[in-house]
């Protein structure tokens, strides 16, 4: 069974005022099969550690660490990482100008598996997740990601999680920006891939509305760099009613 | 310098004194050309004085390295052409006088007027016929002598055609392309520059599409030493209609330039230029002059131009430099974009992120910005061809990436 284990993680980056520290001590473990909420509001450094994970050269981890079956993430390069099973579901996806769906999906495909997937199954498998995703058979030729409205991004984003196959996946403010139709499909996709392969999920959002779709095993309640509180699912619902102030107050007389 | 006040006696400054009158480097009262439209034009090389290399349309070309085919003596009797017989397209050489000569451009500078006094004959490609065609004409076998020369195409009215023109080989060429494109004809001008190492072209074209015609311009230049291919057309008639596009891929060392105007002269026209340029390797060198006039008989323009240039390693320098003149504010719209960088890190690490690797990634990068361009050209073989030009020129950046301990020629 695959785990994902962060440890005592510091990070830092590097702005205009100079090294700004980010992320001040997570520990979190991530098995197999589970999903894992991170909760928390804005600037408390939860894409900081979404982007640490997938390794964005921006950030630096400074300290800890961060394993996958005991393999040392911190030192493996960005695709590296992506070979190993880890899967970062942006909020902000950039446009690919001139590179398709089609050949990028197959080029990924190719470079995760360590060879070209057999043609016709991988037509299948494609269209089928297209499908599921209420995404147009068009999408397939055009640019990545260029011109794509919000929900058709993170839906591409989706696909990409369903084909792939990691055994850790991030996804960084999934449910930003989406209308609550596009937010089904989407959640629906992303309890189809753990369905599919028992994938560990690690799901990082501002607020509790995606997890009416997508049931976490646990809360995790990020402030100020670190985590201040975890729970069941219960403390999901304790946060909707509460939001996030109790903890702001915390951390503002801490 | 003047002499000097002969009046010593008046203490108050005279006009000398405050600088009213001629100054001495004689640039005094001198206007510059306030339009794109109003430069010199002759066919006469005798009429323009010796390239300095400071004039508008020299400065940033590196004229010490074709002084023979500005003011030298060109060779300008008829080539080798090379291409498949095609219903539809006629291929002659024709005389001097041939009355199509002159009808829709002129020189701007000596070189061109060098090349239109020297040539003998001129190539005449000849579109008849309303049915799509296309058709390759190359030329492979210019040699190493400086060479001036002429061709025409036009496209008769209604008729429709795709016109590559290959270039391939030596050569030290300087030349003139007037392109005709009658009443609601449809042109594609595809002209691909993929010559020998050391080759030198100097290219003009002038275009003048009538009305409701349609041309698409294309020029892809990836091989070469200098190469200057420098499209100026006019939107003569009404509904007018053109796309120039460019792709170009400079190496080491190599200059590719392309000066482009486009003037609007007439109502209902349209224009987009979309030119796109990868450089790599120490002396790689782009220029591009995106030049657009909507003159004050074009109300309803619809005009834009863009450049994209991307540098892939250190050491090159790209230029580029849109200018817009707009003389009647009746238009649909008027831009214009220029920008020029290294790869988007962004991308990089999307692509990453996904498990491709750095190099492959880069790859994807390059070939889908190139690709814009390729995808719009509308032939299909030479698409395929071009892209696979491309992969070429990207496995010679792996190699200036990290340099392989041996080396192919």
């Amino acid at each position: 069974m695959s785990v994902l284990e962060i440890k005592d993680l510091h990070v830092s980056v590097e702005t205009d005022q100079g090294t700004k520290q980010i992320l001040k001590g997570v520990n979190l473990t991530i098995n197999e099969g589970e999903i894992h909420a991170i909760m928390g509001p804005n600037g408390s450094g939860k894409s900081t550690l979404a982007y640490t994970i997938a390794g964005h050269p921006k950030y630096h981890a400074d300290s800890g660490s961060i394993l996958l079956d005991g393999e040392e993430v911190l030192t493996m390069t960005v695709d590296q990482r992506a070979r190993a099973g880890l899967f970062l579901a942006m909020q902000y996806p950039v446009e690919i100008p001139g590179v398709t769906v089609t050949n990028f999906l197959r080029t990924a495909k190719t470079a995760i598996d360590g060879e070209a997937p057999a043609i016709r199954s991988w037509i299948k498998d494609v269209r089928q997740s297209m499908t599921n995703l209420r995404m147009d058979k068009s999408f397939a030729e055009r640019n990545v990601n260029e011109g794509f409205s919000g929900g058709e991004k993170k839906r591409n984003e989706i696909l990409q999680l369903e084909l792939l196959k990691p055994k850790f996946a991030i996804l960084d403010e999934t449910d930003s920006g989406l209308d609550v139709d596009a937010l089904k499909i989407v959640s629906e996709g992303v309890n189809r891939a753990k369905a599919n392969t028992g994938l560990g999920i690690l799901l990082i959002t501002h607020y509790t509305r995606i997890l009416r779709y997508i049931e976490p095993d646990f809360v995790h309640v990020f402030v100020n760099g670190r985590i201040a509180e975890q729970g069941g699912p219960e403390l999901a619902d304790r946060l909707e009613d509460e939001g996030y102030d109790r903890f702001l107050v915390d951390s503002n007389v801490g | 310098m003047s002499a000097a006040p002969t009046s010593t006696t008046a203490a108050l400054p005279t006009s000398e004194q405050h600088g009213i009158k001629a100054h001495s480097d004689g640039r005094f009262g001198f206007v510059p050309v306030q339009t794109r439209n109003d430069r010199f034009k002759s066919v006469d090389v005798a009429d323009f004085a010796p390239v300095t290399g400071r004039e508008a349309v020299w400065k940033l070309s590196p004229v010490a390295k074709f002084t023979d085919l500005t003011a030298g003596e060109l060779d300008g009797a008829a080539y080798d052409v090379d291409s498949t017989p095609t219903d539809g397209v006629a291929i002659d050489w024709v005389g001097r006088d041939d009355a199509r000569i002159g009808s829709v451009g002129a020189p701007e500078e000596q070189a061109a007027a060098n090349a239109w006094t020297s040539f003998e004959k001129a190539l005449a490609i000849t579109v008849t016929g309303e049915e799509d065609k296309e058709i390759t004409i190359t030329r492979a076998r210019l040699g190493t002598g400086p060479r001036g020369a002429h061709t025409i195409i036009e496209a008769r009215p209604f008729s429709r055609a795709t016109i590559i023109l290959e270039n391939t080989g030596d050569a030290r060429l300087t030349e003139n392309l007037e392109i005709i494109v009658g009443e609601s004809a449809h042109l594609t001008v595809v002209t691909l520059q993929e010559w020998n190492t050391g080759a030198v072209q100097l290219a003009n074209h002038f275009a003048s599409v009538g009305r409701d015609a349609y041309l698409k311009h294309v020029v892809v230049s990836l091989g070469g030493s200098i190469v200057r291919v420098n499209p100026s057309v006019r939107l003569a008639g009404p509904g007018s209609d053109t796309d120039l596009y460019g792709l170009y891929f400079a190496d080491a060392g190599q200059h590719l330039e392309q000066q482009v105007y486009v003037h609007h002269d007439a109502a209902n026209s349209r224009s987009r230029v979309t030119y796109k340029g990868a450089l790599q390797g120490a002396g790689a060198r782009t220029v591009w002059i995106g030049d657009v006039l909507i003159g004050r008989n074009a109300p309803g323009t619809d005009s834009y131009e863009q450049n994209r240039n991307l540098v892939l390693t250190e050491g090159t320098r790209a230029d580029s430099i849109p200018n817009l003149e707009i003389e009647t504010g009746d238009i649909k719209g008027a831009g214009h974009a220029s920008a020029t960088g290294r790869f988007d890190d962004e991308q990089l690490f999307y692509l990453q992120s996904r498990g491709i690797t750095e190099d492959e990634a880069r790859r994807l990068v390059v070939r889908g910005f190139l690709s814009e361009i390729v995808q719009h050209i509308g032939s299909q073989p030479l698409e395929d061809r071009l892209q696979a030009a491309i992969e070429a020129e990207l496995r010679s950046t792996d190699e200036v990436r990290a340099p392989a301990t041996t080396k192919e020629n």
